[in-house]
């Protein structure tokens, strides 16, 4: 069962579940979303719906965006993600201009959580990929450097060696995030949990592929 | 930010009384018990409050058996049943840490006449 949806990280919060616990939550307005394309096994070799989620002044779409929304005929969306499905979901179902709104999530559902990560900057090696540090006193001069770049076998450092470097600003999936509460009315979804990202982010829900 | 705010004010309880630092309140909290849930009354004095909105707490500290007992409650929380004041008192700052150095007649705490 596959199914997802496009919203916006708005922030966190805490609520009382129902034995009287608070717990953390954060809260995703979701959708509507609006169909804007749908990908087909005879045209695109896979099936998947594109979703148009968030508002952006007319006039900021360029002429091939404008066109592309004008074919779907539905409202021009900022931002488009597709979600895949297989051809015995519900989601199959869905044709061009049809909306997509939270309640295709329940309370107690496990989702996994789209999003891009907080920019952190350059980075050292200790925050970046966790290293250890060395000791800061008794005569030690090796605090918060490097370790080993390998062998000296080769002549040369081997890719992917951990070093500093751009740390956060990537697209990162928390996986199985309970659905606390939906929100029908005002388009609120409340996961338990952080979620990844700044606040007024995009966000997309599928639900848990390990549920 | 304004929809966070409406998520936690619909949770508030607008049944609390008024109380701080220095009062003596009875707490009637919720506990269970194997499977059945009986109310549990704590008496003792507020030594602080903290945080706001949804997230703001209180604790009360007593002494019982000889020893100091502190519990810190959730203002706005479900399985408090209800929060009585007992007495008021009168205190100069807003946490009182340093009645856990004290005991007996020292700990003692004058009443606030209004």
């Amino acid at each position: 069962m596959a199914k997802g949806i496009l919203g916006k990280k708005l922030g966190m919060t805490q609520i009382f579940n129902a034995d009287g616990l608070l717990i953390p939550v954060t809260v995703i307005e979701a959708g509507p979303c609006t169909v804007v394309q749908k990908k087909t096994l005879e045209n695109d070799k896979y099936l998947a719906v594109q979703l148009g989620f968030g508002e952006r002044r007319e006039r900021l779409f360029n002429k091939p965006e404008a066109g592309h929304f004008a074919k779907a005929q539905v409202k021009p969306r900022r931002y488009l993600r597709e979600i895949r499905f297989q051809a015995n979901d519900d989601f199959a179902n869905l044709n061009v201009g049809d909306s997509v709104d939270v309640s295709i999530f329940s309370e107690g559902e496990k989702v996994d959580v789209t999003s891009t990560s907080k920019g952190k900057g350059f980075q050292g090696s200790i925050k970046r990929h966790n290293q250890s540090r060395g000791r800061m006193s008794h005569g030690s001069k090796y605090h918060r450097r490097v370790g080993s770049l390998g062998s000296v076998g080769p002549a040369r450092v081997f890719k992917g060696r951990k070093l500093p470097g751009r740390m956060g600003g990537d697209r990162v999936t928390i996986q199985n995030l309970e659905v606390v509460k939906v929100d029908p009315d005002r388009n609120l979804l409340l996961v338990k949990g952080s979620v990844p990202g700044v606040k007024g982010s995009l966000v997309i829900i599928r639900d848990a592929v390990k549920a | 930010m304004n929809q966070i705010r409406t998520i936690e004010q619909e949770q508030l309880r607008t049944d609390r009384p008024e109380f701080g630092p220095g009062d003596t309140v009875r707490v009637h909290a919720k506990v269970v018990e194997g499977t059945n849930e009986r109310i549990q009354v704590f008496e003792g004095v507020v030594i602080k409050r903290t945080g706001g909105g949804i997230n703001e707490n209180f604790t009360v500290r007593k002494v019982s058996q000889g020893v100091g007992v502190e519990r810190t409650f959730p203002v706005h929380s479900p399985r408090i049943e209800k929060i009585e004041v007992v007495r008021y008192g009168q205190v100069r700052r807003a946490r009182l840490y340093y009645l856990r150095e004290r005991s007996g007649r020292a700990a003692r705490i004058k009443e606030l006449r209004r």
